[in-house]
């Protein structure tokens, strides 16, 4: 059997990738294997954009697709275009995300399964998102309380709720 | 070129809780600085920002990074950063294609933050055995040093931006790297690695001719970075690394009760070969290593301890054995340094019992 790469080689190194459930065999010749760094265990995924993307277009926006690509979306910041980074698979700055924003949030969910950061915050944000993290847990709360017709603590959640967002308004600028 | 030594990285000392089972336990956190693209789109000058905004910040926190060394990329021999990446303490992508890359190095090699890779920074902590948790503290507590000095981009409710969104939120990749050779043996494996993928975890392993994988080795590790706070990531994949490691023992103590004198006699012959073969690939050489290390974890053979098979897992690479021969040799010429590499380190270990 000839190397996938070079075509030229006995390959002699086989690798099976499991991503995700999805299986990948490369059989390669040493030489090509490990210019490909398939031996040196980075432990890096191999991003496929091809699946990424393809997957996200096909499923639940298929007419859009052309939108997509055509889309105009363009970071002010470093002039990335989404229509470029769907080709690249690299953001161009932290501002991409901004500028991306609706459009990039169906591809984190369907790379994480989620959309959201619950984890570590920097100390500069710290207080500001412990408390938005606090009002969203107490806004759930609320929630519950209504729906089972507890309206006293409903009650005295809402006026909790007032405080911190008064706080939020006050010291939360910095 | 002359001759160098080969320095122990602190993944090696074979220590560690289950190093049976596992070999080591790696932790990295990708963050990037506010207002500057992400390094592939930056110029020439930005990333010499980045560098100096890095080790600036570094360099202002003296006394918890007096234990670090500051490698330039551009100033490092192709060679040495390749030994680097050998050893796992950089990335090839930051040895060979990185723009103004650095590296600073903790002394004992167990952490490495890495400046000017896909992210602006990348801070990894490498153990010996299973310590995710010790591991995830090491890199969490230098992420909270350098933040003083760094605006990291920051989102509240995506978290860490990072330039290839499958690192985005906590920027955390964590992996286990395992010997599993009763599981491979007795063809559990890959039942075993098929259900973890399903569980947002990510498998590898090197395929030689046929079905083993080589030297045995597989490395598990996460793909979901958003979402999930850092120590429920943490947490999942010890969790699936202590049912890996059941199952490994129960798979060896079978394979110990049915066979044993057919597992003694693999690995002393294995030892044979190492200590007297005259022409070796690395290929066989880690097939070799992995019989040795079976039956030293199973208590069957002498002469030999985990550190040295862990050094001797990282000697047998390319750029590591021209570093100790001292010369650039191509592969024919690796094949035949390779044996009198590892026959120099095992008469050294004899020599010192």
């Amino acid at each position: 059997m000839l190397c996938q790469e070079c075509r030229k080689e006995e390959a002699n190194v086989f690798i099976t990738k499991i991503i995700n459930g999805k299986k990948t065999e490369l059989q390669l010749c040493e030489r090509c294997a490990r210019a490909k760094e398939e031996l040196d265990f980075s432990f890096e995924p191999q991003f496929s954009l091809h699946n990424l993307f393809g997957g996200m277009l096909d499923e639940s926006m298929r007419g859009s697709r052309e939108s997509l690509r055509l889309s105009k979306a363009q970071c002010p910041t470093c002039a990335l275009t989404f229509a470029q980074f769907s080709q690249i698979g690299r953001l161009g700055c932290s501002d991409c995300f901004g500028a991306f924003g609706d459009k990039l949030q169906p591809l984190l969910r369907r790379i994480h399964g989620s959309a959201r950061h619950t984890g570590k915050v920097p100390r500069r944000s710290q207080s500001k998102v412990r408390f938005k993290r606090e009002l969203d847990r107490l806004k759930e709360e609320l929630q519950q309380k209504v729906r089972h017709e507890e309206f006293e603590q409903a009650a005295e959640l809402r006026d909790r709720i007032k405080a911190l967002e008064k706080d939020l308004q006050e010291g939360g600028k910095s | 070129m002359k001759q160098a030594l080969f320095r122990l990285s602190r993944w090696m000392d074979g220590a560690g809780p289950d190093a049976d089972t596992v070999i080591s336990s790696r932790v990295r956190v990708a963050r990037n600085v506010r207002g500057l693209p992400f390094p592939y789109l930056a110029s020439d000058e930005q990333t010499a920002k980045v560098q100096q905004i890095i080790t600036g910040a570094a360099a202002e926190r003296k006394e918890a990074f007096n234990e670090f060394t500051l490698l330039l990329m551009e100033k490092l021999p192709p060679l040495e950063k390749q030994v680097l990446v050998e050893k796992h303490l950089i990335s090839p992508f930051l040895a060979r294609e990185s723009h103004h890359g650095a590296l600073l190095l903790r002394q004992d090699e167990a952490v490495s933050i890495m400046i000017n890779e896909e992210d602006h920074l990348r801070i990894q902590a490498i153990l010996p055995g299973l310590q995710l948790e010790e591991a995830w503290q090491e890199a969490d507590r230098y992420d909270d040093l350098l933040e003083e000095g760094v605006n990291y981009a920051f989102d509240e409710s995506t978290g860490y931006l990072t330039a290839c969104p499958t690192n985005v939120g906590t920027g955390l990749r964590v992996s286990v790297m395992f010997h599993l050779p009763a599981l491979i043996m007795t063809k559990q494996v890959n039942r075993l690695l098929g259900a973890l993928s399903q569980v947002g975890l990510a498998v590898r392993g090197i395929y030689g001719e046929g079905t083993e994988i080589i030297g045995n080795l597989v490395q598990v590790s996460n793909q979901i970075t958003l979402g999930q706070p850092e120590e429920e990531i943490i947490r999942n994949l010890s969790g699936v690394t202590r049912q890996i490691i059941a199952q490994e023992q129960a798979a060896r103590q079978a394979l110990l009760n049915d066979s044993r004198a057919r597992l003694a006699d693999r690995s002393w012959r294995a030892f044979g070969l190492l200590k007297n073969a005259q022409i070796m690939s690395s290929q066989e050489a880690m097939q070799l290593l992995s019989d040795v290390r079976l039956g030293f974890d199973l208590g069957l053979i002498k002469g030999v301890d985990r550190k040295l098979l862990n050094e001797l897992l990282v000697i047998i690479r390319p750029a590591s054995l021209q570093l100790l021969a001292g010369k650039e040799l191509n592969g024919d010429e690796r094949d035949l340094e390779r044996p009198v590499q590892i026959k120099r380190r095992l008469n050294q270990f004899k020599e010192q019992l």
